[in-house]
């Protein structure tokens, strides 16, 4: 399906990214619609992370670049304000002396630039977040009493404060439970609907087809990336999971 | 034996000998417990002293290994607690001893000499003038020998427990699963260490141990990933540095601990620049290297696939090939040019070909890369 | 009593004690950070890696004057600090060893410039022993003022920017992907610590620094859950140890000041940890134990509420 040039909201050419010697991700690309909810798929250590990362500049390529909505400069500066982040929970200390509230109104930070204080509508929009993800009772509440789910929706009613574009997240569903599971997809609809893109690194393949309308396989190199019922049968997702991905011809 | 070299062998001893528990302190994150317990000897010193009021009587030194494990023990307490991080808990322990000693000694033991500063300081120099004397023969410092009793201490629980330090600094609790007691280890191996330090502090100064059993570890940890190298390695890196420390110390008239301390700077220094691999030379190149190399084989792997098909003059065409990678004109020449001069392709008529070489290349270098 | 009155009005316990709160105080709210981050023992190693600053500092001015040794201090310090954390970046070294490491190699090289001023292979020195245990009866008025001066300027950095290191120290990748600057927040406050451990060396010295900057942090972390409590407490309980050790090292003969705050603020530690409501280990001793007996009582009917 051809689109038009202004309707996509990242573009991805030729992104390489490597630690090591070997390859993390290989010659990316990739064209992310606008206004789509899309699951990246692939085995473990095929680079769903890295490659998250790499589209928020968290980290330096080899090569390749991402562009965000056709422009030329992706300083993260100048995109704060469309580009929201919800990493796994895991990648930080509960025990910090926070509240809820206090972790979500640090969404709005990257809005209110350095030095300025979060005011009272900042709060009432933090407020307004947590009641989004079902968790306005827990404001006041300290983080490390949070179990798995709960950290998770924090995460999320975080990004959610940042009023973005795009969101970005790193495996939402990710051992929560099934009260925090059915928050998130109402939210993903949700976002769906008022015109936002959501990407999300997501690795549960039975809720894909349920969850997302559009699809990417990875395996360092993309294998598909298209809308669910093109893209998502099981011929795409043998060539992913199978141990090497056909890049030679031949050589299988 | 002369002076200078009674003071060498001395430093040797005491280098490897705390380099070996230090390569599990660093791997284990546990670098500062070194210092620690080098600060804490002091009250175990004091506490001894109090007891036998005999400066050299030898319950000194067990006094210090002593409070080396409480010191020890009193750190893992409140870590346990789960109330503050393990750093913090170090930082809270030792202090309060050293607080303790200091008020200790400034009350009680004033009037006696307690020299608080070789306690810290320490000075190979004078090492030399306590001789070991058996049987009326004199056969060399004495410090020679009880660095060398320790340092075969040290060896025998390394090479022992080899197995089993392995596993519990990895993977402490597939150790509990295996049976054996990753408590029992950690214990052990903070007894060495403390012991350690109160055998070497005496030779070197108490911060100075920890640039003995911090640094050749350390420096190691940069050239290898192999457990069994990195202690001989560490080993090695460590009676370098004492060695030339002394050289040094000797060159311009200094403190010998505090020139071997320096070395120890100095060879990691060099090494940190110049490793192989990790070193920060190689991992500043390895992105532009890495850059040329892959764009190398991504135009191989592409040569390849586009072999004898019909849209080849299109694909591998000499002038289409910027167009189609998005590089720019100067890149792709210089691809192209290196390419040909490793003889992996040849130009016939403005269309790039594989040559044989450059097929077999072509398969290997793709196995190599997205192969488990 | 009267001894404490008379004490009171003493001018020189006055400066001594306001310069020992002063330091309490600031060592307690940056070492809230310094802990929160898991550094808390750049305190020790600042300290130590301090020594060949002070004594190029003699060497390059003649002079003894404070100000001119804690300004080599401060430098040495400092590069110590860009060593350290330019070794936890480009190398797979974690932040405890590059610590230990650059610590102990810079205070050999204080060693060895110390000895090569002094051409004597020992050095024991009554200024280096000043340096290492600290001596607070010495403070003068001027150095309180100075004290006070870099405090107002430590303070005033971190109300300004205080979401943004709080932010950065909770989840520095977040705040990268809002923009923020992670590596320069990073330097900022690495350099406002070893200010503050620069400013706490005339107090207490070399060894005794980690413990005023961890210990009011950890005391303090006990008692609140929220971060900005948990500063301000922290600096209460440094200031309030600084002037008791101040006290009781005037009160009682032979008594080093240093070392004595030290005792206190780490009994402030050991109390908070054991009886803090909430976190503190005695609530929880008891509660279980209450629970147990509930347990045994009831013998664990189905309609027996719990505690």
């Amino acid at each position: 399906m051809e689109l038009n040039k202004s309707d996509y909201a990242v573009q991805i050419e030729d992104l390489t990214v490597a630690y090591d010697a070997k390859p993390v991700l290989w010659d990316i690309d990739l064209d992310i619609p606008r206004g789509k909810l899309m699951a990246v798929i692939g085995p473990n250590g095929a680079g769903k992370t890295t490659l998250l990362k790499a589209m928020l500049g968290l980290l330096v390529p080899v090569s390749g670049t991402v562009r965000f909505f056709q422009e030329t400069d992706n300083s993260l500066r100048k995109l704060k304000n469309k580009v929201a982040y919800v990493p796994q929970s895991g990648s930080v200390d509960w025990d910090f002396p926070a509240t809820v509230l206090d972790i979500v109104l640090m969404g709005c930070y990257g809005r209110l630039g350095f030095i300025k204080r979060p005011g009272k509508i900042d709060r009432e929009a933090a407020m307004q977040s947590l009641r989004k993800v079902g968790m306005e009772d827990y404001a006041s509440r300290q983080i490390s009493q949070l179990s798995g789910g709960q950290q998770q929706r924090v995460f999320l009613a975080r990004a959610l404060m940042q009023t973005a574009d795009i969101y970005f997240m790193d495996e939402p569903f990710k051992g929560v439970d099934v009260q925090t599971e059915k928050a998130i997809v109402i939210l993903l609809k949700e976002l769906k609907e008022s015109g936002k893109t959501v990407v999300v690194v997501h690795h549960d393949l039975q809720t894909v087809p349920e969850y997302f309308d559009w699809v990417t396989l990875i395996n360092i190199k993309v294998i598909a990336s298209g809308p669910v019922e093109e893209v998502f049968h099981e011929q795409n997702l043998k060539k992913a999971y199978r141990s090497t991905c056909n890049l030679l011809k031949s050589v299988v | 034996m002369s002076p200078q070299f009674e003071i060498q062998l001395i430093a040797v001893i005491v280098a490897v000998a705390c380099s070996l528990p230090g390569v599990f302190l660093v791997l284990r994150k546990m670098s500062m417990m070194s210092d620690s317990i080098t600060h804490t000897i002091l009250l175990g010193i004091v506490l001894a002293f109090f007891l036998t009021h005999d400066l050299s009587s030898p319950f000194l030194i067990l006094g210090a290994a002593l409070i080396g494990l409480a010191t020890v023990w009193l750190t893992e307490t409140l870590n346990r607690t789960k109330l503050l991080s393990e750093d913090a808990a170090i930082g809270i322990v030792f202090p309060f001893l050293f607080s303790i000693a200091i008020i200790l000694i400034t009350r009680y033991a004033g009037s006696v000499h307690l020299d608080t500063d070789s306690v810290l300081l320490g000075e190979l120099a004078f090492a030399p003038f306590n001789r070991m004397v058996v049987f009326g023969y004199d056969i060399g410092a004495k410090a020679i020998y009880s660095t060398l009793a320790l340092l075969i201490i040290n060896l025998a629980f390394i090479i022992t427990f080899f197995k089993e330090l392995k596993v519990v600094t990895f993977d402490p609790m597939l150790a509990a699963v295996l049976g054996f007691s990753p408590a029992l280890i950690h214990y052990g191996l903070m007894m060495l260490v403390s012991m350690t330090t109160v055998g070497a502090f005496e030779a070197v100064g108490s911060v100075l141990v920890v640039a003995f059993m911090i640094g050749p570890p350390v420096t190691a940890y940069l050239l290898t990933d192999n457990l069994k190298h990195m202690l001989i390695l560490s080993a090695m890196i460590g009676a370098v540095n004492g060695i030339l420390g002394f050289y040094l110390a000797v060159f311009f008239d200094v403190s010998i601990s505090g020139s071997m301390a320096v070395m120890t700077g100095l060879v990691f220094f060099i090494v940190f620049i110049t490793a192989p691999r990790r070193g920060l030379v190689s991992s500043l190149k390895r992105r532009s290297r890495q850059k040329l190399d892959f764009s190398k084989k991504t135009l191989l792997f592409h040569l390849y696939n586009h072999e004898g098909s019909d849209e080849e003059a299109q694909e591998a065409g000499v002038h289409t090939l910027a167009n189609h990678f998005h590089w720019d004109k100067a890149f792709t020449d210089k691809i192209i040019r290196l390419l040909l001069k490793e003889e992996n392709i040849v130009l016939e008529a403005e269309v790039i070909k594989l040559t044989d070489k450059g097929r077999t290349v072509s398969i290997s270098e793709y196995k190599a890369l997205f192969s488990d | 009593m009267e001894n404490l009155i008379y004490l009171l009005k003493d001018y020189t316990f006055q400066t001594v004690a306001l310069g020992s709160a002063i330091l309490g105080l600031i060592s307690g709210v940056l070492g809230s950070f310094a802990v929160l981050r898991k550094q808390s023992l750049l305190g020790d190693g600042v300290s130590h890696a301090a020594l060949p600053g002070v004594v190029m500092a003699f060497v390059l001015t003649g002079s003894k004057d404070t100000e001119v040794l804690l300004l080599g201090a401060l430098l040495s310090g400092l590069i110590a600090t860009l060593f350290i954390i330019s070794i936890v970046k480009h190398t797979r070294i974690k932040f405890d060893s590059a610590l230990a490491l650059v610590m102990s190699v810079f205070f050999g090289a204080g060693l060895v410039l110390l000895t090569y001023v002094q051409k004597i292979p020992n050095s024991n020195q009554a200024g280096l022993k000043r340096f290492i245990f600290g001596q607070a009866s010495t403070l003068l008025q001027k150095d309180v003022y100075f004290m006070v001066i870099c405090g107002v300027v430590l303070l005033t950095l971190i109300l300004l920017f205080w979401k943004e290191f709080k932010l950065f120290i909770f989840d520095s990748e977040y705040a990268r992907s809002l923009g923020f600057p992670a590596h320069k927040l990073n330097l900022l406050l690495s350099f406002m610590i070893v200010m503050t451990i620069i400013i706490g060396l005339q107090t207490v010295g070399v060894i005794l620094m980690s413990a005023m900057l961890i210990a009011p942090a950890v005391a303090a972390r006990q008692w609140t859950n929220k971060f900005w409590i948990m500063a301000v407490l922290s600096a209460l309980f440094g200031g309030i140890s600084g002037i008791l050790g101040t006290a009781a090292s005037s009160l009682t003969a032979k008594l080093p000041t240093g070392p004595a705050i030290v005792v206190f603020i780490s009994c402030f530690v050991i109390f908070s940890v054991l009886f803090a409501p909430g976190r503190g280990i005695l609530q929880k001793v008891i509660h279980r134990r209450n629970l147990k007996q509930l347990l045994q009582n009831e013998g664990g009917e189905p309609d027996v509420p719990t505690i």
